[in-house]
């Protein structure tokens, strides 16, 4: 049985490892690149393990004081209540990168599902859903989510859906316009002549081909729910308490603003690093799609 | 030139089919909702008649098309029917809060226009250079930051440290210019800090698009000085490309209203329809979404326009 062995030692070595791999992405990055790059794994990392590293219960009153300002027990001081904004922090950046990054996969895959949908189905289809997503790309994105947490209100799985909703089009319009093209290459039209159906054509011929592309346009997506839920929290319309994003924080600490306390100023650099973090990581990827072109 | 009128009315016909659309998607979403404009108003303890009544009254028991025919009819009669809250006329909110937020929109692309321009032409100018790069960080920087946080940090600065300027735009009725300009001072700041990044960074690329066409090579290599090739050279024929981004830029201008208007307590109508949000207050929530939706397709629109006029190529299509 010597079979078990040949494939092991046959295993092409030419694939470099991922350590490798990374050495090279972060060499081939401008500084401004790789400060956005840590300031995305720093955040990454924080909602990951952050929550289990905060020196306090998230609701827990602890400080004699509100508005308190460094200290050993408080290193972010305290809050209008009194409560720990360093383990607040840590916990509201959680709900901050959790939403927005469920919200950007579900809206660029679903956005791109339909777009690859609408480039191997008829014309007809293709017309239909493309004029469904330009009236929403018409109402602009606050005006949607407000339309919509009116209507339907703003429990966090409710928050999750509008915010996919909402930035669902502008993946779907990049998405289409890539697949559109690609569906015309001469490989697509071969593998369409030798009888594939049109999930092949969609899954193997056209979506490898524009997956990069639609990896920028996620980290957008992405910059653009945390400024539309940070903002709808910050307006009392989005994560309402007992839980609260980075957005919420900053508002519920607001009347510290005049003492300039850090309960206000860190939840609100926090936010601005992440977005800035993002932004500069996404300027500097290889080949880049296309500008940054907000859409807030 | 006749193409390009039939090109420009086609393009605003389709305008006015998307909003069409448009009106269909805001009013299919806000009367989805689970609760029941009768029941809500009256409040838990109203007698299952006196929903009934109401429910009548405000034409709910009609199918979900007719009310959407009748709505559809009423905005464009200038009449969006009557605020679920106060029971005011919907029209005459909309009438008292619409000047003061063009007062707003207008003072802020009186300052951030010229000051993007600027800085996208400067930038476009000495590309690649320290200052291009420095702000090129700079806007990428200002279009990732969430707008209630520049309002947030400028109240600090200017407000509370600095005490140079009021934090809420509450302005009298016989209040001097000077008064005014005090007042509007920092909303406006917030606003323009937000669109400056963005119109200064497409500038910048609609000025680069022209420097790297032949004729500016051909300039340079005659001995033409490169602000003489900037100004006199490239920047006329960015003219429309420029119009363009300035117009999709102040498009974002709605949406950075809504977060301004509310924090610093200015009634305009984005602090209207967050009210409306608040109070579930729908009739004047759908006026105020179509009006944004509105203001957003015109600005488009524009937009569309001025690279049809400045570019031929594109009424061949």
């Amino acid at each position: 049985m010597t079979e078990a062995v040949v494939p092991a030692a046959a295993t092409p070595p030419a694939k470099p490892g991922v350590v490798v791999r990374a050495a090279r992405f972060w060499r081939s990055l401008s500084l401004s690149g790789r400060v956005g790059l840590a300031l995305v794994a720093f955040w990454v990392a924080t909602a990951v393990v952050g929550p289990l590293l905060a020196p306090y219960e998230v609701g827990a009153i602890v400080a004699p004081d509100v508005f308190e300002g460094f200290s050993a027990a408080h290193p972010l001081g305290s809050d209008y209540l009194g409560r720990d904004v360093l383990s607040r922090v840590l916990s509201g950046a959680r709900y901050t990168v959790g939403l927005a990054l469920a919200a950007a996969v579900l809206a660029s895959t679903t956005g791109t599902a339909l777009a690859l949908f609408a480039a191997v189905s008829g014309r007809w289809i293709d017309e239909a859903l493309s004029r469904v997503m330009d009236a929403f790309i018409s109402i602009p994105s606050k005006v949607l989510a407000l339309v919509m947490v009116a209507a339907f209100g703003s429990s966090i799985p409710l928050l999750l859906v509008i915010a996919a909703v909402t930035y669902v089009p502008g993946a779907y319009r990049i998405a289409r316009s890539m697949a559109v093209n690609l569906n015309e290459m001469d490989y697509v039209q071969a593998a369409r002549a030798r009888g594939e159906g049109r999930f092949y054509l969609a899954r193997a011929e056209i979506l490898p081909n524009m997956i990069h592309p639609m990896l920028a346009d996620f980290g957008l997506r992405f910059v653009f729910v945390v400024l539309l839920l940070s903002g709808l929290s910050f307006l009392g319309l989005g994560v309402q308490p007992p839980n609260a994003d980075l957005g919420s924080l900053v508002r519920e600490n607001t009347s510290g603003l005049g003492d300039g306390a850090l309960a206000v100023l860190a939840p609100a650099l926090a936010i601005a690093t992440l977005t800035i973090g993002v932004n500069l990581l996404i300027d500097a990827l290889p080949g880049r799609a296309r500008r940054i072109q907000g859409e807030a | 030139m006749t193409t390009t009128l039939a090109l420009i009315l086609r393009r605003m016909g389709a305008a006015v089919l998307t909003l069409l659309l448009v009106s269909l998607v805001v009013f299919t979403i806000s009367s989805l909702l689970p609760g029941d404009a009768a029941q809500e108003t009256l409040g838990q303890s109203a007698t299952p008649e006196a929903v009934a009544a109401l429910r009548a009254q405000l034409g709910l028991n009609e199918p979900a098309p007719l009310r959407y025919i009748h709505w559809l009819g009423g905005l464009v009669t200038g009449d969006p029917g009557r605020s679920m809250a106060n029971d005011l006329p919907v029209r005459e909110l909309i009438a008292s809060r619409l000047p003061k937020s063009l007062l707003l929109a207008g003072l802020t692309a009186a300052v951030s226009v010229p000051l993007a321009l600027a800085i996208g032409i400067l930038s476009a100018m000495f590309r690649g250079s320290i200052l291009d790069r420095a702000l090129n960080v700079a806007t990428l920087s200002m279009v990732a930051v969430p707008e209630f946080l520049v309002a947030t940090i400028a109240v600090l600065v200017f407000a509370v440290k600095l005490r140079w300027l009021p934090s809420l735009t509450l302005v009298p009725e016989d209040a001097t210019l000077g008064e005014m300009l005090r007042a509007y001072a920092l909303p406006v700041m917030t606003l323009c800090f937000v669109i400056v990044a963005q119109m200064a960074r497409m500038t910048r690329a609609a000025v680069i698009d022209q420097l790297s066409q032949p004729y500016v090579e051909m300039a340079v290599l005659k001995g033409v000085s490169p602000t003489r090739v900037a100004l006199t050279h490239a920047l006329p024929n960015a003219i429309g490309p420029i119009v363009n981004a300035v117009a999709l830029s102040l498009s974002y201008l709605l949406g950075g209203a809504i977060i301004v208007e509310t924090i610093f307590n200015y009634p305009g109508i984005a602090s209207l329809m967050v009210d409306a949000v608040t109070s579930r207050d729908m009739p004047l929530l759908q006026a105020c979404a179509m009006i944004f939706c509105s203001a957003y397709l015109l600005l488009v629109l524009i937009a569309d326009v001025c690279a049809i006029l400045a570019n031929p190529r594109l009424r061949g299509q």
